[in-house]
């Protein structure tokens, strides 16, 4: 459990993280909060050559309000997700979510442009990114770009991050005030990844829901935005036979792995159940 | 509450005082333990100290056509690296087992299971030494495994144990297949199937309880230190019972027992992992012997976990014959044991399947009868008894498990079963049907006693009622009641029944009081968290009137404390 | 592999010393630095035996390079007895109320509970449960733990703990 050896760079500038990256190349990783990083290299099953440190890099932690969005800076900690009062009266689904990750000591370390561009599907952050319709700003030796999180996931840690460039920055559009929302995870104990997890943004008029948003983490190899699943509900009083239209739709596109947390099948039914009690609890959180 | 007569007045006065047994001491090993002033043994270090690592088997089952060690030798850092080809020579590539079987200490020909010790490297630190161990070169040609017991013995099973293939009589009897460890039978078996024969009732289930792992917090870890100028070995570790290592490791090294130091410190749980030899001492031993320095070995917990002793992993087919009334008349139970790769059960020596012959449990069966089968699979070896003692859990578990199983058949309410078939007061002593003599107890109040605590009526309505609401669609919600009647041996003894490796078990005490009035006790036990250094010095507070805050207890240290057989839990 | 230099404060110390880039600050505290209270237990990041306090969080030690560290403030179980040697709030908690018994976890366990009784002076009985999620005890059961720690943020609060009586 001693990681292979590497050498170790804290930059103090984004200009010279990227220029890090971009030179070392393949045999280079960013280093941020390291919790999922360390333990890869700790078993050998990740043996970087070259850690580029980002904590010394300024700037990267905010949380700020631009325009109708809140921008988050990709080495806050879950820890600062969770107490930060801007998020907390914007867009509560992130503390709900972040709170479900891990344990208190690693959402001191474990930041959230770890938890989305690291690509493991595992992590809860990707499928309620995809929910809130997130985009991420990257930075790399190409100039600055933005990758809408929708698009960002290939496969098991392959995302659109290209050779050398870095997450610096979440941007989420804020959901209307009174939105409905929940993450609603399985699991077989605190601590652990999700057997499945739903992520549900909604909001609500005169008793029908007129925008819908789910999000579907572990279940597949990337993180799931269930577009079909939330049409189902818009327009409808969130009724039982809507929501079973739209628990049918997310089964239908899942593919989970049979694992120790349990058989494909089995998951599978429980993604229906996790969205059918997400669903559930967005609504009574809806106003009007 | 009884009123408390001056007599009462004046002992409690008295155990407080004196802070003896009854009273609430705080425990005295708390005040280090609070302030990370433990002394563990990866706490310890010594000058000179070399650090040791294992290459282990990625394959279950393999050949191993070779094993180069050159790279390894050539990282700086590296002062050696140990194969069986080194250990032969000594006579040390195997060791002998708790359980009369032997194991390899770093496999020679084969690996027999995921993760095998194959080399040890011994390097300057531990870093260098997890460099070390990916630079043995070990070629191996992958060999069908076995992991499912029921598979061991079918005639075209894979031959596991080569180096015992010959051997139609192992320590426990003759062997039917190679993979075969041991048959163990008690119970009259012609009256047992004649009952079931002729029952008005039967069942019969299938129990696993599965393999699982004691997995104390701190893993299985020591320090071998040889002092070649005086021909004397120290040896640090993880045991539960160091007097046993001490003379374990005085057979297999040739050193005499009485040049032997074994010195358990503060150990981090043991749960019975921590009963038995590892490679890893063996290892440092040797390492120490040969270098003449001390070596420190320190296992991770993915080696804890997958190759140092599980626990349980019996296969239980268990049947109970009664009349429609509910009255037992016969148990027959068969059990499928998987020991892994090689028999490292921790049980006393005449044991092999440990007092799985309790399995009557609390009950007044008249005749029964226990077969139990041990077989080899690519799995690591074990097992030891984890929290409970020598396989009483397993045994209880399928009389408790069958009670239910029958009360269902039979439509009777299962703590109505129980108290049918209860050992009854008068039959004290009661010399059970598979052989173990109880000496008391009187089941049926303690039964009724926990009936009326929790309200048993009660709670079966309320389960009733649930169950009904269910049915009409009410609730999504319904409700186990678990009744479990723990009959246990606690403890190994007599002598003359309980031996480890001809050692016969027994425990010692010494007392020994200071000009002074205080006093320093040691006991052949050890403890890993069961806080002994607090209690025993209650006991003797109470019987020789000594304050215990005055009294030391000690433990641990083979040359100090008297030979016992250490403490399982 | 040049060795790098570090320098960070321990227990209100400044220490220096010299670390590969891979060495882990557990390590580092253990062997170098010498202060043998945080252990190693899964070394996986899962048990929390290796918790420390740095920067005013709680960070499993093992799982954190000492390079990482360079610079920092770090606080380990060996530094939280009161200025007069007598034992903290909650290492007499966890003593009064029986919550260890091989004490391995116990370390890390009070380091966590340090932290956690300054984010959260007064914590319910749950959100002390979810508050040591990160730490492991293969002993206890966790009950006397949690009451150990509602004893300690009593006496920190001048507040009554009445099981503490018993």
């Amino acid at each position: 459990m001693i990681p292979g050896k590497f050498e170790y760079y804290r930059p103090g500038s984004l200009n010279e993280a990227v220029a890090l990256l971009s030179k070392l190349g393949e045999d280079a990783r960013p280093l941020a909060g390291g919790h999922s990083l360390i333990p890869l290299m700790k078993t050998r099953l990740a043996t970087p050559e070259h850690l580029i440190d980002l904590s010394g890099i300024a700037g990267l932690k905010a949380i700020e309000h631009e325009g109708n969005a809140l921008k988050i800076g990709a080495m806050a900690s879950q820890f600062e997700l969770i107490h930060s009062d801007l998020i907390a009266r914007h867009i509560p689904i992130i503390p709900e979510t972040s709170l479900l990750i891990a344990d208190p000591q690693i959402r001191y370390k474990g930041t959230i442009g770890g938890n989305v561009a690291n690509g493991d599907p595992g992590n809860d952050m990707p499928a309620l990114m995809q929910c809130l319709d997130a985009t991420y700003d990257v930075i790399g030796p190409g100039g600055a770009r933005s990758i809408s999180a929708r698009s960002f996931y290939n496969g098991a840690y392959d995302t659109a991050l290209k050779s050398g460039e870095i997450v610096t920055s979440i941007r989420i559009p804020i959901p209307p005030i009174g939105h409905g929302y929940a993450y609603e995870k399985l699991k077989r104990k605190i601590g652990d990844y999700a057997t499945a997890a739903a992520a549900v943004v909604i909001t609500m008029s005169n008793g029908h829901c007129q925008t819908a948003s789910i999000g579907l983490t572990n279940l597949s190899e990337t993180p799931l935005w269930a577009e079909k699943a939330g049409k189902h509900l818009v327009g409808s009083t969130l009724d039982s036979a809507s929501v079973s239209l739209a628990v049918a739709a997310a089964e239908s596109i899942v593919d989970p792995a049979s694992d120790m947390r349990g058989p494909a099948e089995y998951r599978r039914k429980m993604a229906g159940v996790m969205l059918r009690r997400a669903i559930e609890r967005a609504k009574s959180r809806a106003k009007a | 509450m009884n009123q408390q007569t001056p007599i009462d007045i004046e002992r409690s006065e008295r155990t407080d005082k004196l802070q003896g047994m009854g009273c609430k001491r705080k425990r005295v090993e708390d005040i280090r333990f609070t302030q990370g002033k433990g002394n563990y043994v990866d706490d310890i270090k010594l000058p000179g100290m070399l650090f040791g690592d294992f290459v282990r088997s990625p394959h279950a089952h393999a050949r191993i056509i070779s094993i180069d060690t050159t790279r390894a030798k050539a990282l700086p850092g590296v002062i050696a690296v140990l194969t069986a080809a080194d250990l032969k020579p000594l006579g040390l590539h195997y060791m002998p087992t708790l359980a009369g079987d032997v194991q390899a200490v770093l496999a020679e020909e084969k690996v027999l299971f995921q993760n095998q010790e194959v080399a040890f490297v011994i390097a300057e630190d531990r870093y260098i030494a997890a460099d070390a161990i990916e630079l043995v070169d070990v070629v191996y040609d992958a060999l069908p495994c076995i992991v499912d017991p029921y598979k061991s013995m079918s005639p075209d099973a894979p031959i596991l144990r080569e180096d015992i293939k010959d051997k139609m009589v192992g320590a426990h009897g003759p062997r039917k297949h190679p993979n075969h460890i041991f048959e163990w039978q008690i119970g009259d078996q012609k009256a047992t199937d004649e009952v079931f024969s002729k029952a008005d009732v039967t069942i019969k289930e299938m129990f696993v309880d599965h393999r699982t792992h004691p997995s104390p917090l701190e893993t299985c870890q020591c320090i071998a230190s040889m002092d070649k100028i005086k021909g004397e070995l120290t040896l640090w570790g993880t045991f539960q019972a160091p007097h046993v290592i001490r003379t374990v490791v005085s057979l297999i090294s040739g050193l005499p027992e009485h040049k032997i130091h074994v010195i358990a410190p503060d150990i981090g749980g043991g749960f019975g992992n921590k009963v038995g030899a590892y490679s890893g001492y063996v290892c440092s031993v040797v390492g120490s012997i040969v270098l003449g320095k001390p070596v420190k070995w320190v296992e991770d917990r993915m080696e804890n976990l997958s190759t140092t002793s599980f626990a349980r992993d019996y296969h239980m087919t268990t049947e109970l014959a009664a009349t429609n009334e509910g009255k037992i008349l016969a148990m027959r139970v068969h059990v499928l044991a998987d020991h892994g790769a090689f028999d490292a059960c921790a049980d006393p020596s005449k044991w092999p399947a440990g007092f799985m012959n309790i399995c009557t449990g609390s009950y007044d069966i008249p005749v029964a009868h226990l077969s139990v089968d041990g077989v080899y699979t690519n799995k690591a070896s074990g097992g030891v008894a984890y929290r409970c003692s020598f396989r009483v859990t397993e045994a209880v578990f399928a009389i408790e498990r069958a009670v239910e199983v029958l009360a269902h058949k039979l439509g009777m309410d299962s703590a109505e079963l129980r108290m049918k078939n209860f050992i009854k007061p008068e039959q004290f002593p009661y010399r059970a049907a598979l052989g173990w003599e109880y000496d008391s107890g009187d089941y049926p109040t303690a039964m009724k006693k926990a009936m009326e605590a929790i309200n048993y009526k009660q709670l079966r309505q309320e389960q009733a009622e649930k169950r009904e609401a269910f049915r009409r669609g009410e609730t999504r919600e319904i409700m186990g009641i678990g009744i479990s009647f723990f009959t246990e041996i606690v403890g190994a003894g007599p002598s003359k029944n309980c031996d480890i490796l001809g050692v016969a078990m027994f425990d010692s005490a010494e007392i020994r009081i200071h000009p002074t009035g205080s006093i320093i006790a040691r006991m052949g036990t050890k403890s890993q968290g069961q806080g002994h250094e607090t209690t025993y010095a209650q006991i003797i507070a109470t019987e020789l009137g000594i304050p215990a805050d005055d009294i030391m207890i000690e433990e641990g240290n083979t040359d100090t404390a008297p030979y016992g057989l250490g403490t399982y839990g | 592999m040049p060795k790098k230099q570090i320098s960070l404060t321990v227990n209100g110390r400044l220490v220096e010393g010299l670390v590969e880039p891979r060495t882990l600050l557990i390590h580092f505290i253990r062997e170098q630095l010498n202060l043998t209270g945080a252990h190693i237990g899964c070394d996986t990041g899962h048990c929390g035996a290796c918790t420390v306090e740095m920067d005013n969080m709680s960070v499993k030690s093992c799982m954190t390079f000492a390079l990482q560290a360079d610079g920092s403030n770090i606080t380990t179980i060996e530094g939280v007895a009161n200025p007069d040697g007598t034992l903290s709030a909650l290492q007499e908690g966890f003593r009064m109320m029986h919550g260890l018994q091989c004490g391995y976890c116990t370390p890390g366990m009070i380091m966590r509970a340090h932290r956690l009784l300054q984010e959260n002076p007064n914590p319910t009985e749950t959100e002390i449960r979810y508050g040591i999620a990160g730490n492991l005890c293969r002993c206890t059961g966790y009950v006397n733990i949690v009451k150990a720690i509602q004893y300690a943020a009593a006496k920190i609060n001048g507040t009554a703990f009445p099981e503490a009586a018993e």
